[in-house]
């Protein structure tokens, strides 16, 4: 096979049912393999961004902080600081003569004209090799100004994006951390969401449900966040992880540090929405909660399972394949798909953990090809040779599939409708009906100009 | 006049340009056969490419060399080897182009001598592997694709038999406009060599068999024989002789360079069309004066509604020229006038043209989003013009935008609008104007009645 042409690339590929099991994950993507992988500072930034009263200051050259400007579908019900891009726009006597003098100039103006609480500053990769202090620059111009400046060491070459998570999660845990008054004691069915960003209400959608039986949604980090909430977020007695990739490591030091259990969840799909709900309410252990929760589970299945039936008639026996950037994504997206009759027939993410291709693999049919931090030429390749009817990834592999004449469904940071809980697999259902049954694969498979 | 030179500053806040490389791809893709390598962090890659997917929806397969922490201390040179049997394995490249980013250059990476020792070392003598620093934080998407172009010609020309085809160089344009480009030359019965050309690989029709990399692009021998060319036109007025493509042809090969405005509007295209003229001597069809007079037309009727506009222009500075010659021809006054590029050209280039405006402007270079804003607040702006990103002037001041340049990622086809030639510059006002109606007439009956009927609050 062409695609597989990169013999490196092996490795990172398996077929349900055929000798090996088990992939290669986690490493350096291969020079010339066209891989779809962003760098550790945009993982960095993907996981605070939401932060809405926040400066995030890109300390680098231009390009890193054009690129990300505004790109993420997050919503706020407050601030809006967040949605600006701020960089110190490196230049060439700034490699030349160090940037640390002009990342200190640049913090003082923007605290000047915004009077942010809090100030997040990342670093770029030439940032990491000309050496300026972020630590030291950040410590000074944080008692200068009396607020929180926290650097972000995300420096691109150092890793990939689960390094840029790592990254965000330590900055997070700085700020949490950083208490001038002491804590107050737990609240009772309180919790944190751990890992979701709010994009296109998600985070709204599932506070409504806690909210709804009872729970009191303490935090989220970070959808729809600010520098106060984030403060509050040892008082809650419980944290939920839903992506678990960016997040758990948070998880596992607030644990540590501050004894909140966690537990992981995810509200894609009707049955892991449906199945966390009662892992929730099982970990409060309050016969109310739990008593609340079964009556909203049953009520919005009555809503919900009409819709999904009526798409899945029109859906049963299609094909999908799906690369998407965490393994806990992957792994809610086959269960949701097998709610509307559809098998995954490919698999993959960018930055997927070993345990989580273990459970891929579990979850899979024979057959189905899984792989780690694929290429166009491997993705191509694929669909055409299992035949799959819709490809599920991000914006860069859209054009790809269209031009194989597949389907495709957004499941990335823009998009603007929500895909999570009872209401987001309506929509996901209603998606996947919009691009699979439109009449355009038609019109480009009949007809024609007669010679 | 006002002028306001933003330039170096210590924050950048929302900015209104990206950077090199980028430029340097675009430049590439408008090569038949070509591949792009970046010699540095796998990050800026998968920007890159989602950017430009996200303007023309064409799969924009672009590999890295993915440096890593190692590769950084020690030099990428394995990567770089690796990278590059790696795409002529997958995608079987006839020209490769080699771009690095800031960090390969800031560790100092010298691209050139590993290219030919690449060639060496595989035993492809003749391979063509065009290398082209472009450091991101040396200039603008603007500027990388220039200096790409004349990389590639430096890299592809020969002496050569001197020949009747003329060179026609041109800057970041949609590939409706490449294309239209192509029927005026075809329609004087012109033989060009148009660089790039990448009105087929970034705007490929569907076919029924996918092909890595597509069909279509200026062809190498035809690189090659540009040297011969009896005149090169570039549409490239705001760029420096150091990265011009038609200068080094001039330099080098003696030929003759016409550096011309985008032709965007009636002069700037009646100046493309006679300098056509001026060095073959072909006539110009009936069907073309048909045009001309057709944009006449169309100007004469819509110059009330378009006298009512006050613009913000922005984007690459071709981009912004034209533009501003477009408007200022239809009475549309351009009040603030920006680029993120850093050229004082702009203002040399408008002097003129503005001089008897009595009205104060702004030209605005090596600037962002942050100030142009500044500018268009209570100015009376009333329209903007320019890429996507302006779409923040729309959400903030409610200015309406007309998209323009790139990127457009925001709107579908930005990738094929039509803006050159005299149908084109109809089309484009055309979308002007009737930008300024829609936004005139949503306001027109709440503005009348608070106006005169709700005086006495
Ligand atoms: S500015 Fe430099 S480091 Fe940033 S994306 Fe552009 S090339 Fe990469
Ligand atoms: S320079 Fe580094 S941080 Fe910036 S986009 Fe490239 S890989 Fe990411």
């Amino acid at each position: 096979m062409q695609g597989l042409a990169i013999q490196e690339r092996k490795e990172s590929i398996f077929t349900k049912g055929e000798q090996r099991n088990t992939l290669t994950c986690d490493t350096d993507s291969i020079s010339g393999s066209v891989s779809q992988r962003a760098c550790v500072y945009c993982g960095a930034r993907v996981v605070l961004n939401p932060i809405t009263d926040a400066i995030h200051l890109v300390h680098g050259p231009i390009g890193c902080a054009s690129y990300t400007w505004d790109i993420r579908g997050s919503l706020s019900s407050g601030e809006e600081l967040y949605r600006n891009s701020f960089s110190t726009d490196l230049r060439e006597q700034d490699i030349i003569f160090g940037g640390e003098k002009k990342l200190t100039q640049a913090i003082d103006d923007l605290v000047t004209k915004y009077h942010p609480p809090l100030v997040f500053v990342y670093s770029t990769c030439i940032v990491g090799v000309i050496g300026d202090d972020l630590e030291a620059i950040c410590k000074a111009a944080s008692l200068k100004h009396q607020i929180e400046i926290i650097p972000i060491e995300s420096s691109g070459f150092i890793g990939n994006k689960s390094a840029g998570y790592r990254a965000a999660c330590e900055g997070l845990l700085r700020l949490i951390k950083n208490q001038p008054n002491p804590i107050p004691p737990k609240e009772k069915n309180t919790l944190n969401l751990l890992g979701d960003f709010n994009l296109a209400a998600e985070t709204w959608i599932i506070k409504s449900y806690l909210e709804r039986v009872g729970i009191k949604l303490n935090v989220t980090l970070t959808g729809d966040s600010s520098y106060e909430q984030i403060k509050k977020t040892p008082i809650a007695s419980l944290n939920i992880v839903q992506c678990a990739g960016s997040m758990i490591y948070l998880a596992e030091k607030l644990k540590e540090e501050y004894d909140i259990p966690y537990l992981r969840i995810s509200f894609i799909g009707i049955e892991d929405t449906i199945a966390s709900l009662r892992k929730i309410a099982a970990a409060l252990g309050d016969e109310q909660i739990i008593k609340n929760i079964e009556k909203l589970i049953r009520k919005e299945q009555e809503k919900t399972w009409p819709v999904i039936d009526y798409y899945k008639h029109k859906l049963q026996g299609k094909k999908a394949a799906v690369y998407v950037g965490g393994g806990f994504k992957a792994i809610s997206l086959i269960k949701q798909f097998r709610e509307l009759g559809i098998e995954v027939v490919i698999v993959g993410t960018q930055t997927g953990s070993q345990a989580e291709y273990q459970t891929i693999g579990d979850l899979v049919q024979q057959g189905t090809v899984i792989f780690d931090d694929t290429n166009p030429a491997e993705l191509e390749n694929f669909i055409i040779d299992k035949g799959a009817d819709l490809l599920v990834g991000g914006v860069k592999d859209r054009p790809l599939a269209y031009k194989l004449g597949t389907a495709f469904i957004d499941h990335n940071h823009d998009r603007k409708h929500a895909l999570c809980g009872f209401v987001g697999a309506e929509n996901f259902a209603k998606e996947v009906y919009s691009t699979v049954c439109s009449p355009v694969w038609k019109a480009i498979r009949t007809g024609g100009m007669t010679e | 006049m006002k002028k306001d030179k933003t330039g170096y500053r210590n924050v950048s806040e929302n900015p209104c340009n990206m950077c090199m490389p980028l430029g340097g791809i675009l430049a590439l893709k408008g090569i038949e056969g070509s591949m792009v390598l970046l010699h540095g962090s796998q990050g800026c890659a998968t920007y890159m490419r989602r950017t430009i997917s996200e303007h023309y929806n064409e799969p924009i397969d672009v590999a890295s060399t993915s440096l890593n922490e190692k590769g950084t201390v020690f030099g990428g040179e394995d990567n770089f080897k690796k990278g590059l049997d790696n795409i002529r394995l997958v995608y079987q490249p006839e020209i490769i182009g080699v771009l690095t980013t800031c960090l390969a250059e800031t560790i100092g990476e010298d691209i050139e001598r590993m290219a030919k020792e690449y060639i060496k070392d595989r035993e492809i003598e003749g391979f063509p592997i065009i290398s082209a620093p472009t450091p991101g934080y040396a200039g603008t998407q603007a500027e990388g694709y220039f200096s790409t172009l004349r990389k590639i010609i430096m890299g592809l020309a020969k002496e050569t038999k001197k020949n009747k085809k003329i060179n026609v160089i041109v800057p970041h344009i949609s590939t409706a406009d490449l294309r239209e480009i192509k029927r005026i030359l075809a329609s004087m019965d012109i033989e060009a060599i148009l660089l790039p050309d990448y009105s087929d690989t970034l705007d490929a029709p569907y076919t029924k068999t996918y092909e890595r990399i597509v069909s279509g692009g200026t062809k190498v021998q035809d690189i090659a024989s540009m040297s011969g060319s009896q005149a090169t036109i570039e549409m490239a007025e705001a760029i420096d002789d150091v990265i011009s493509p038609g200068a080094f042809l001039k330099q080098e090969y003696g030929v003759p360079l016409y550096r011309i405005p985008l032709p965007v509007g009636l002069k700037n295209t009646d100046i493309f069309i006679n300098t056509l003229k001026q060095i073959t001597g072909s006539v110009i069809p009936l069907d073309l004066s048909a045009e001309r007079g057709r944009l006449l037309d169309g100007m004469i009727d819509s110059h009330k509604h378009n006298f009512q506009g006050i613009a913000a222009i922005f984007g690459e500075p071709e981009h912004v020229l034209s533009a501003v010659t477009l408007c200022m021809e239809n009475g549309i006054f351009p009040q603030v006038i920006a680029t993120g590029s850093k050229t004082h050209r702009l203002e040399d280039l408008l002097y003129e043209s503005l001089a008897e405006s009595e009205q104060d402007y702004h030209i605005m270079n090596d600037t962002d989003f942050s100030h142009i804003r500044e500018k268009c607040k209570n100015s009376g702006v009333n329209i903007a013009i320019g890429h996507s990103e302006g779409k923040y002037l729309t959400e903030k001041e409610g200015i309406p935008l007309v998209r323009y340049g790139f990127p457009i990622h925001d709107r579908i086809g930005g990738q094929r609008l039509l803006s050159v030639g005299y149908t084109g510059s109809l089309s484009f006002l055309d979308r002007i104007t009737n930008t300024l109606l829609d936004h005139k007439y949503i306001n027109y009956r709440s503005t009348m009645l608070q106006k005169y009927y709700d005086t006495r609050s």
